[in-house]
């Protein structure tokens, strides 16, 4: 028996091997085009509208049929700072007037699928629309686009942004995967029209959806990159359930899917399908964070929530959680692959992140003492019932604080009950909470940590103004190296000093699929590089 | 008999109205709502405007009694309007699902038939016996086994066997075609959920006409056939299992019923866009709209089911007369 198990994790092994290098020089071969791509997706889009929706769900169907202005560069998607124009030509240039304005050349050659011509009115009306929502129309990431005065088409093939102030944080905002070019003319007629209808210009033309089932699209031939898209059409597959997902790509239902998979699925298609897969891994922009609740004791107290950090052992916790769940990087409240974000060396003089946990939990115990916390009271953590990685993080945070005399119960919620609690009841004493980005954009990511009457998103009910003070400071400085130490101030406050707040492991992302898919790369999120117009497939 | 049909379809006002409060009121006291879910769901960022707009846009905002009043006026009307989450008529969200639904329903139904009746009726005649000790054994594990279990096993039963065969795994189909554009794809894609499905329901149909016809076989009628020299595949056949039915019917009538909209978890495991699974995604959504809907589809599913296995009573058994 243990020879076979041994053979079996070797199987694994050599295949993962295989598979991971399998992609490398397999990119270099020459594109065949042709052919229909099948990829399964988790959820349905509850729109097509990307402005109003924040769903991969809606990502992953949809963005094949629209262009962006700018986009993370489909070559170096694992790049946090490498943006290419999609409809602008050129390169991305540097702003003028300090930093304030930055203008686009528009393609003279984009056609809608509706058949009219694209020109900067375009852009600006969708702009307009993102950033300046009228009355009555969603749009979700408004806030992302503080910075920005004015959208304006001096003529039919320039876009001017004129910003009120230079910020680092504008042109990862142009680039969000969901800021589709519409229309101006659909826009003016009906805001909403989008909402149900599809007339983009991107690399598909939408065929048409099943609803609940499938969304299939089909090759734009007036795409206005010439020879692209490869592919003939793609069907995207609507499967909520995971066992049934990797089943797809092993009977070959379904070549991909773009989300991510457990260590343990990857596991199961590489033994089962040897060299007929590829697997892809990357860090992943989107993290479970401890919320903890300021307005119940004990963990009103400073020291009763650096308890609670200093209590985790994280550093382990990676090494052992990163063979069972999707998570895996230790790190600040910076996505870590970024620039802006904590070198290790770094993280270990922050509360919680110290090498020695033996020391660490010792202080905790210290500090629970000295603040007076009841070690005999079960407390109330709060969970959402999804399995990756929510119910296995939160039962090893329990089997954290355990170690320094702290009893959780878990209350393991539906997605409806649980943001419930979280954002209304409020009964909770900590709460786990996510937070999950397209673009890798620290300086609005860690708006999350802001006070709540400035965050939105922030709901363990404190206020914070140094750590406001630092955000803005960030936010309105151009200069990199200076960005840089303000958010080394600001993760300092928030995850020690102050312990607003705690960042348990960066997930992880793990993508096993048909090693006949070609073209496609993964990047540190599953919001990005979905246009498809440089997959193909070498059947 | 018409009198009591008119009877029957006046008490289903009552019923609907019933349905519809108690829908409606069970809805509203779920914690969530559907514009948080859509905005924070994903752990993004978002805009707290944003959830207002959304808020005024579904009318969640509005007093509970105003949402009554329009919920049932448009039902009144057989108008369900649009899906919260995907802004589409629920009457076309649900008549695409319906269609797969129902074809499985009555694949099952089939399935469960072709076996339950002859095993159950073998079973009845053969008592104590050991091919009733086999098919007991048969139909309790039917029972005991949850059909979405059966599913996952076929279906790695399905890839372990192809690829160990052919060298290749092949799985059933995972989207849907009708079976009159692509019949092959749609019975291989279908026929599994059939079996897994037509299984548990096949065993409870097959105890129930097992104990039904040996109560039916100890009658008088029957051991005055037997004294009349009738051959015994007659008595079984015509007389006996004819009366025997009754019962039978009803369980395949309420399991039809179920299965139009409760097969949950198994619609999931073989990918089946039905009903049952667009019912956990309404629920879970918060998509108030479609889950009433929904509700009261299920509901006229089994009123309408329930009076035709009356109506097939009579047609059986002379002897009852609805008047």
């Amino acid at each position: 028996m243990r020879s076979i198990r041994l053979k079996a994790v070797c199987a694994v092994l050599a295949g993962i091997a295989v598979g991971v290098s399998a992609a490398g020089p397999a990119e270099a071969a020459t594109p065949k085009q042709g052919g229909n791509l099948q990829f399964v997706v988790p959820a349905e889009p509850p729109s097509y509208d990307g402005h109003r929706e924040t769903t991969f769900a809606m990502i992953h169907p949809i963005r094949p049929f629209y262009s962006l202005l700018i986009r993370v560069n489909p070559e170096n998607p694992s790049s946090t700072t490498d943006f290419v124009c999609d409809l602008c030509e050129g390169k991305v240039e540097a702003p003028t007037d300090g930093g304030k304005v930055y203008t686009f050349k528009i393609r003279k050659n984009v056609k809608f699928h509706s058949g009219d011509n694209l020109t900067a009115h375009d852009v600006v009306a969708t702009y307009q629309k993102i950033i300046f929502p009228p009355k009555g129309i969603v749009s979700a990431r408004k806030a992302y686009y503080t910075m920005v005065e004015s959208v304006t088409a001096p003529d039919d093939y320039t876009v001017v942004f004129k910003l009120k102030y230079p910020s680092g944080a504008f042109i990862p905002a142009l680039a969000v995967p969901f800021n589709f070019i519409y229309q101006k003319s659909v826009l003016d007629k009906d805001m909403h029209w989008y909402e149900k209808n599809i007339n983009g210009t991107g690399a598909f033309r939408f065929k048409e959806r099943e609803a609940g089932a499938v969304i299939r699209g089909v090759r734009n031939t007036d795409f206005f990159v010439k020879g692209r898209p490869y592919l003939d059409s793609f069907d995207a597959i609507f499967a909520k359930k995971e066992s049934l997902r990797v089943q797809a790509i092993r009977g070959n239902r379904a070549a991909i899917e773009f989300r991510g998979f457990p260590p343990k699925s990857r596991d199961d298609l590489v033994k089962a399908l040897g060299n007929d897969v590829t697997v892809q891994t990357s860090d992943w922009n989107c993290v479970l964070i401890t919320t903890v609740n300021h307005k119940r004791k004990p963990f009103d107290d400073v020291r009763a929530r650096r308890a609670l950090t200093l209590a985790v052992d994280r550093w382990g916790g990676s090494k052992y959680l990163s063979k069972i769940a999707i998570v895996k990087t230790v790190g600040g409240i910076a996505f870590p692959g970024h620039e802006l974000a904590a070198t290790k060396q770094e993280l270990e003089q922050l509360a919680g992140y110290w090498p020695d946990i033996k020391k660490s939990r010792a202080e905790a115990k210290r500090l629970l003492k000295e603040a007076g916390v009841d070690l005999s009271k079960t407390y109330y953590f709060n969970n959402r019932a999804v399995d990756q990685p929510y119910k296995i993080v939160g039962t090893w945070l329990i089997d954290q604080w355990r170690q320094v005399g702290l009893k959780f119960e878990q209350h393991v919620e539906q997605t409806g009950p649980f943001y419930d609690q979280l954002r209304n009841k409020k009964e909770y004493d900590v709460s786990i909470d996510f937070n999950c980005q397209s673009v890798v954009n620290p300086i609005v990511d860690v708006s999350k940590y802001l006070s709540d009457d400035r965050s939105g998103s922030q709901y363990g009910q404190y206020k914070d103004r140094e750590v406001d003070a630092l955000f803005d400071k960030m936010n309105q400085s151009g200069d990199p190296k200076e960005q840089r130490v303000l958010m080394r101030e600001m993760e300092k406050l928030t995850l020690d000093t102050h312990a607003n707040a705690f960042i348990t492991l960066w997930w992880n992302r793990i993508i096993p699929h048909r090693s006949y898919v070609k073209g496609w790369k993964i990047s540190p999120s599953h919001y990005l590089n979905q246009s498809l117009d440089n997959v193909w497939l070498d059947k | 008999m018409y009198g009591y049909i008119l009877k029957r379809l006046l008490l289903v006002v009552p019923t609907l109205f019933g349905a519809a409060l108690l829908v409606f009121t069970l809805l509203r006291l779920i914690p969530g709502d559907i514009c948080e879910l859509r905005m924070a769901g994903t752990g993004g960022y978002f805009d707290e405007d944003a959830i207002q707009t959304c808020r005024e846009e579904m009318g969640t905002n509005q007093p509970m009694l105003g949402q009554f009043l329009s919920f049932i006026w448009g039902l009144m009307r057989f108008d369900f309007g649009i899906s919260m989450w995907t802004g589409q008529p629920i009457v076309s969200e649900i008549a695409l699902r319906f269609e797969l639904s129902l074809q499985v329903a009555i694949m099952a139904t089939i399935v469960a038939i072709l076996v339950a009746v002859p095993l159950g009726t073998i079973s009845a005649v053969k008592q104590n016996t050991w091919i009733d000790y086999v098919v007991r054994c048969i139909s309790i594990a039917g029972i005991a086994m949850p059909s979405f279990w059966l599913g996952i096993l076929i279906i790695l039963g399905l890839l372990v066997t192809t690829q160990h065969l052919f060298g290749t795994p092949w799985m059933p189909p995972i989207a849907y075609k009708p079976i009159w554009e692509d019949p092959v794809h749609n019975l291989s894609m279908l026929i599994w959920p059939a079996v897994a499905t037509g299984y548990r329901y096949s065993a409870v149909a097959t105890r129930m006409t097992r104990s039904a016809l040996l109560e039916v076989l100890r009658e008088d009628y029957v051991r005055t056939a037997r004294a009349k020299g009738l051959w015994e595949n007659v008595i079984i056949w015509r007389h006996a299992l004819k009366n025997a039915m009754l019962p039978v019917i009803t369980v395949i009538g309420i399991e039809f019923a179920f299965l139009i909209g409760g097969l949950v978890v198994t619609e999931q495991v073989f990918n089946l866009n039905g009903l049952g699974k667009l019912f956990v995604e309404s629920v879970v959504n918060n998509d108030y709209t479609m889950t009433q809907a929904l509700v009261m589809l299920v509901v006229m599913v089994f009123i309408l089911v329930n009076f035709l296995v009356d109506i097939c009573y009579a047609w059986l058994d002379p002897r009852i007369r609805y008047s």
